[in-house]
């Protein structure tokens, strides 16, 4: 009798707490309203909405490759499962033609959705709440003004539970800071300008910053270096490994045109973001770059002057090396034969009617896992205009499996200088696993 | 020395191992079907197999070669008893200048082998890598499908039905 006493006791806690969080997480929905009429918004925040849009990719994750701009399905591969961003043209069923900007500034400042849904934070709304009013309005009448589409957004697949939107409200609790921009009083206008465009909009962070087991971008980390579907994404704070430190000046260009002549050509899914920026005007990319050569700050001398030898060599049409190692490419040694007859024709300055940036300045080569460089052998790499051809070739079956691990073994400790990484063979079945299940691949 | 196995017969090549196998091909084994275009693996003009994989060989030093099979277009028939692909290439006639065809053959040759069904689009996304400057990309594209027919004529009946099945269910 006492034990069920205990058990009818516990029950009701358990029933109380489980009710109470469910009446914490509950939104009430916003009342649906007449799509707007085309003459609702002015041109000019129209095309600002534009240009916002643009910095803050909502393209890359709301449309399918291909497929018709904003209408959703696009899978996003998450450690916890595939969630598909949503249609986002104003179709009035399946997509947000029927929310007012109530809804909508909701979504992107709380995410939480017109029905009062909680959103999960693939979604970076996490940058998003601290959009100003203006630019919150701006991109409404962009997406607002866009052709509709009726494309039912597919069903997410995630592990048991998280299926269950409630849940999310526990991770809001944890994590989620909603808030706007606070601009730093000490930091002058443009970099401020900077800074509100990449933590607000723009969300360099939701790939340049770690995050932790449960999927939130770890504050404490800020700008540390992340991954992205199977790539790395560099650091961009003090440890940023580029053999050339970077600029103001290096990273705008890198930005804005996707290359940049010491750092090499944006790839895989840094991409997109370089596609995006060539759309929006120079003085925000200008400012966004401002601010994060801030976070990176001043190199010390002695990178700074290794940097300058290496830009040197370079300018003076040698390839510049990092080591002293025996079989250096121009050096005296004879270099790896696979490296020279695939790699070196374009990579080595001496030889190249192509220019492509030396290895021993890529950042590819100095990271802690190989998976950038094995990407970049694997699927080559590409322009930003995806029809154009590639700037280099794919090497997946000219070279085996196990040539391209001792390749990039070579390249990083002969070139690049470095201690050899650990598991190049198993980091190679792993993206092959990653490409076979098509992860982060469009469903169409 | 190296070793290299090219059309099913092995050859010792006395080259630097760097060495790009377009250029052994052409100029030490006197196999002249793989063209040199850019020398960059941008046009798909030197295109060959190497296991079964459509390859840029300008940028393939023999050096990754040894122990692998190599196919040119002189493996896929000869001038007497020309093979699927090289036929549906002589129906169309699909050759302009001619000189982007031996790649085109090998790409679309190792698209079919692993792929006896492949669609139209899957052909096109294909021989996107290989540049054709005088145009004649239809006649191509007609010349792979004439090939893919061929092959499946070829392998009798069953495997006719078979094809043609799965054709149906695409
Ligand atoms: C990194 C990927 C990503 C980016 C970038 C992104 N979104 Fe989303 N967005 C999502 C995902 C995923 C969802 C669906 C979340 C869910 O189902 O809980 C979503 C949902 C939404 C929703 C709610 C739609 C609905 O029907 O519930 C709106 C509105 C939205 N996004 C607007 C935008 C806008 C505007 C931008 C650009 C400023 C943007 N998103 C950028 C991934 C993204
Ligand atoms: C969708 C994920 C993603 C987003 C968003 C993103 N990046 Fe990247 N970024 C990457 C990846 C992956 C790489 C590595 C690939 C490469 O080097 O091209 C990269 C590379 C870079 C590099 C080169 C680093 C180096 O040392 O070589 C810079 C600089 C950079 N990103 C800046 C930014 C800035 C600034 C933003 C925001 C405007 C941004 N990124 C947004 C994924 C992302
Ligand atoms: C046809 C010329 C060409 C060949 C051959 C070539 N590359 Fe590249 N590679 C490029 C170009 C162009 C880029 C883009 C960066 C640039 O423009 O400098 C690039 C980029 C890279 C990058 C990315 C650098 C970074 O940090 O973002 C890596 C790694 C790389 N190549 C490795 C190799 C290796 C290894 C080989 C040999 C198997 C090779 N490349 C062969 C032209 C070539």
């Amino acid at each position: 009798m006492r034990f069920l006493k205990v058990l009818f006791v516990l029950v009701l806690c358990g029933g109380l707490l489980f009710g109470g969080f469910l009446v914490y997480a509950h939104h009430a929905p916003i009342e649906t309203a007449a799509p707007p009429a085309a003459d609702t918004f002015d041109a000019a925040t129209i095309a600002r909405g534009a240009e916002l849009a643009a910095m803050g990719n909502c393209n890359s994750c709301h449309t399918v490759e291909g497929g018709p701009a904003l209408a959703g399905g696009r899978a996003l591969e998450t450690p916890f499962g595939t969630i598909h961003g949503s249609n986002i043209t104003p179709d009035a069923d399946t997509g947000i033609g029927r929310w007012s900007k109530a809804a909508f500034s909701r979504a992107m400042r709380e995410g939480v959705d017109r029905d009062g849904n909680h959103l999960y934070p693939a979604f970076p709304y996490d940058h998003f709440t601290k959009l100003s009013d203006e630019d919150v309005d701006a991109l409404y009448a962009y997406v607002m003004t866009r052709t509709p589409v009726r494309a039912p957004t597919p069903e997410n697949d995630l592990v048991f539970p998280l299926g269950f939107r409630p849940l999310l409200a526990g991770w809001k609790l944890l994590f989620f800071r909603p808030g706007r921009f606070a601009p730093d009083n000490v930091a002058r206008d443009e970099t401020n300008h900077g800074a509100y465009l990449v933590e607000a909009l723009a969300h360099c962070g939701a790939c340049h910053t770690p995050r932790n087991t449960l999927g939130a971008e770890e504050r404490s980390a800020h700008f540390a270096g992340g991954t992205s579907d199977g790539w790395i994404a560099p650091a961009l704070d003090h440890k940023n490994p580029a053999p050339v430190p970077w600029t103001q000046e290096s990273l705008a260009r890198y930005l804005r045109s996707g290359f940049d002549r010491h750092h090499g050509a944006a790839s895989g899914p840094m991409i997109e973001v370089a596609r995006n920026l060539s759309r929006v005007p120079e003085q925000d990319v200008a400012a966004m770059a401002r601010y994060v050569a801030s976070v990176m700050g001043e190199p010390a001398p002695e990178r700074a002057e290794k940097g300058r030898a290496l830009v040197a060599t370079l300018e003076s049409g040698r390839t510049p090396v990092q080591t002293t190692g025996s079989s250096a490419p121009g050096g005296s040694a004879v270099p790896d034969p696979i490296y020279a007859g695939a790699c070196g024709g374009c990579h080595d300055a001496e030889r190249g009617a192509i220019d492509a940036l030396p290895l021993s300045l890529a950042t590819a080569a100095r990271l802690e896992s190989p998976q950038n460089l094995l990407h970049a052998v694997l699927e080559g790499v590409h322009p930003r205009n995806p029809k154009a051809a590639a700037l280099m070739p794919s090497f997946d079956g000219a070279l085996t499996d196990e040539q391209i691990a001792r390749l990039a073994d070579y390249v990083r400790t002969e070139i690049a200088g470095e201690p050899a990484w650990r598991d190049v063979a198993g980091t190679l079945a792993k993206i092959r696993k990653g490409a076979a299940s098509g992860s982060g691949e469009s469903t169409k | 020395m190296i070793t290299l196995t090219v059309n099913g017969r092995s050859h010792e090549v006395d080259a630097d191992p760097a060495t790009p196998l377009l250029y052994v091909l052409r100029d030490d084994l006197g196999l002249h079907a793989a063209k040199y275009g850019c020398g960059f693996g941008q046009c798909g003009a030197c295109t060959v197999m190497v296991d079964g994989r459509a390859v840029f060989s300008c940028v393939t030093p023999i050096a990754a070669l040894p122990g692998r099979q190599i196919k040119t277009v002189e493996g896929l028939g000869t001038i007497e008893d020309p093979g699927p692909m090289q036929r549906g290439f002589i129906e169309a006639q699909a050759a302009q200048c001619g000189y982007c065809i031996p790649g085109m053959m090998m790409r679309a040759q190792a698209l079919l082998e692993q792929n006896p069904a492949a669609s139209e689009q899957d052909i096109r996304d294909h021989l996107a890598l290989n540049l054709c400057r005088c145009g004649t990309h239809m006649r191509i594209l007609d010349a792979v499908k004439r090939a893919a027919a061929l092959m499946r004529s070829a392998r009798g009946p069953d495997a006719g039905t078979t094809v043609a099945t799965d054709g149906a269910a695409r």
